[in-house]
């Protein structure tokens, strides 16, 4: 149901621009107007998503730690896995978005002859840093697009993708890997039982929309070519506020165009936010320092407290009458 | 907002690298390149046509020079047949050079607007150009 649904909407999204451009002519609304609304989409939503969870209270000082936290000086920390202190917080911070730690322990339960048994799981961590580096690294070649002289690190960078200058134009390494990591994702989704119970269309929409960018983008490098220096005009247009939208350009390129739009529109709204979520989680940006700081829940508010005290005050007479025991007499 | 210190100063650092493409090129002027065919060659021609159809060639040439270096260097066969039918000697030195031999105004226009650098004159020479 949800795997029909999402492809239903990414072909609905190509069928849209290609109808769109092809059909209808409307080459300015698909090369312009959507690509600034879809881009003030994302950026206000990213704003109004982190605002809103800053806004949120942590209650209680809740970071999850893999390792020794700090005790008793002849027992060794581990002071990466639960940081004592913000400097030790940061490094784990860079080791979990940088390289998935955390994902790195990840385990899978099984049942081997009619027992529960767990074991290491490393593929989704392997495919999951494959995915995101090469998304990455295809998305900041991209600013050859959008620059008008490319600055010498993305041009390394290009040079190292296209290391083994395979056909014309150079295959570029990260567009293979870009899907190979895209499609063990949802693979993996489909046909992992317990994974497929509680995925929704939410989990396989960005997975096939992103397939329909990475595959609309090779396709338009590779075997249906389009005219660049016209790409570049239209990107170039963008980033200076002088939108042009040549009709000359094969409609492969609009299509592409409005995946991506779509997927930045979609973006602040989605699962996608884990970009900005992982830094806003408390469990990994909070140092364990629970014995050291005293964490303040926002929430409180003062509340009068009735000290034993002031309830000896209130009835030592009548406790001294029953024969109670004072503190003060 | 809690934290809005550490909050606000990601969103910044978030914003700036996300608007990199607009804030990079303030006011950059974006030339439009222009490649030349004003070369005596193609001046001298009656009818200014290239070996296939000019939009076949500004999204495919790249393709069809390959092929060409693989027809003549792996199959040893120089002779291409174009769409029209006429017949062309498939060398970049001697065919598209001869036309286009003003290289640094033809080819580098389009290529250095793209930031495209083709590996064609890791073996070829490149013709010397006003002579």
């Amino acid at each position: 149901m949800g795997i029909a649904f999402s492809f239903a909407a990414v072909i609905a999204l190509i069928g849209l621009a290609f109808i769109g451009v092809k059909g209808l002519n409307l080459h300015f609304l698909f090369g312009a107007i959507v690509p600034y609304a879809a881009f003030l989409a994302f950026i206000g939503g990213f704003v109004y998503k982190v605002v809103k969870w800053g806004r949120s209270p942590v209650p209680f000082h809740i970071p999850t730690t893999g390792g020794q936290g700090y005790s008793f000086p002849w027992i060794k920390q581990n002071k990466l896995d639960s940081p004592p202190t913000t400097i030790w917080v940061i490094g784990r911070m860079l080791l979990e978005v940088l390289l998935f730690r955390s994902l790195f322990r990840n385990t899978k339960s099984e049942l081997k002859h009619g027992k529960l048994v767990y074991g290491s799981e490393k593929l989704l961590w392997l495919f999951g840093l494959i995915f995101h580096w090469s998304f990455l690294i295809v998305l900041v070649r991209h600013f050859r697009f959008f620059m008008v002289s490319v600055p010498l690190p993305i041009k390394i960078m290009e040079a190292l993708d296209s290391f083994f200058q395979v056909g014309v134009p150079l295959v570029y390494l990260t567009d293979l890997t870009l899907i190979l990591g895209v499609t063990y994702l949802f693979i993996r989704r489909v046909i992992m039982p317990q994974i497929r119970f509680i995925s929704i269309a939410a989990d396989y929409f960005p997975l096939l929309l992103i397939f329909a960018i990475g595959t609309t983008g090779i396709l338009m490098r590779y075997f249906i070519r389009v005219d660049i220096v016209g790409v570049k005009q239209v990107a170039m247009g963008l980033v200076s506020f002088q939108p042009v939208a040549p009709g000359s350009i094969g409609v492969i390129f609009y299509i592409h165009l409005f995946l991506v739009s779509a997927l930045f529109a979609y973006f602040p709204f989605s699962k996608l936010m884990h970009l900005g979520g992982v830094f806003m989680s408390p469990t990994r940006n909070l140092a364990n320092n629970s014995r050291m700081v005293r964490h303040i829940n926002p929430w409180n508010y003062p509340v009068h407290v009735h000290t034993y005290q002031e309830y000896e005050d209130d009835f030592r007479e009548k406790m001294k009458q029953a024969g109670l025991p004072v503190e003060k007499e | 907002m809690y934290d809005s210190g550490k909050i606000l100063a990601g969103l910044i650092i978030f914003i700036v690298i996300a608007t990199l493409p607009f804030t990079l090129n303030l006011g950059k002027a974006v030339a439009k390149p222009s490649p030349s065919i004003d070369t005596p060659a193609i001046n001298q021609m009656a009818k200014k046509q290239c070996v296939e159809s000019k939009d076949y060639m500004k999204t495919t040439h790249m393709q069809m020079l390959n092929n060409w270096r693989d027809e003549v260097v792996r199959e040893g066969n120089r002779l291409y047949v174009a769409a029209d039918g006429k017949e062309y000697n498939m060398s970049l030195q001697n065919t598209c050079m001869n036309c286009h031999s003003n290289k640094s105004k033809f080819c580098d226009e389009c290529h250095n607007y793209v930031a495209v650098k083709p590996y064609c004159w890791d073996c070829h020479i490149a013709p010397k150009e006003g002579v």
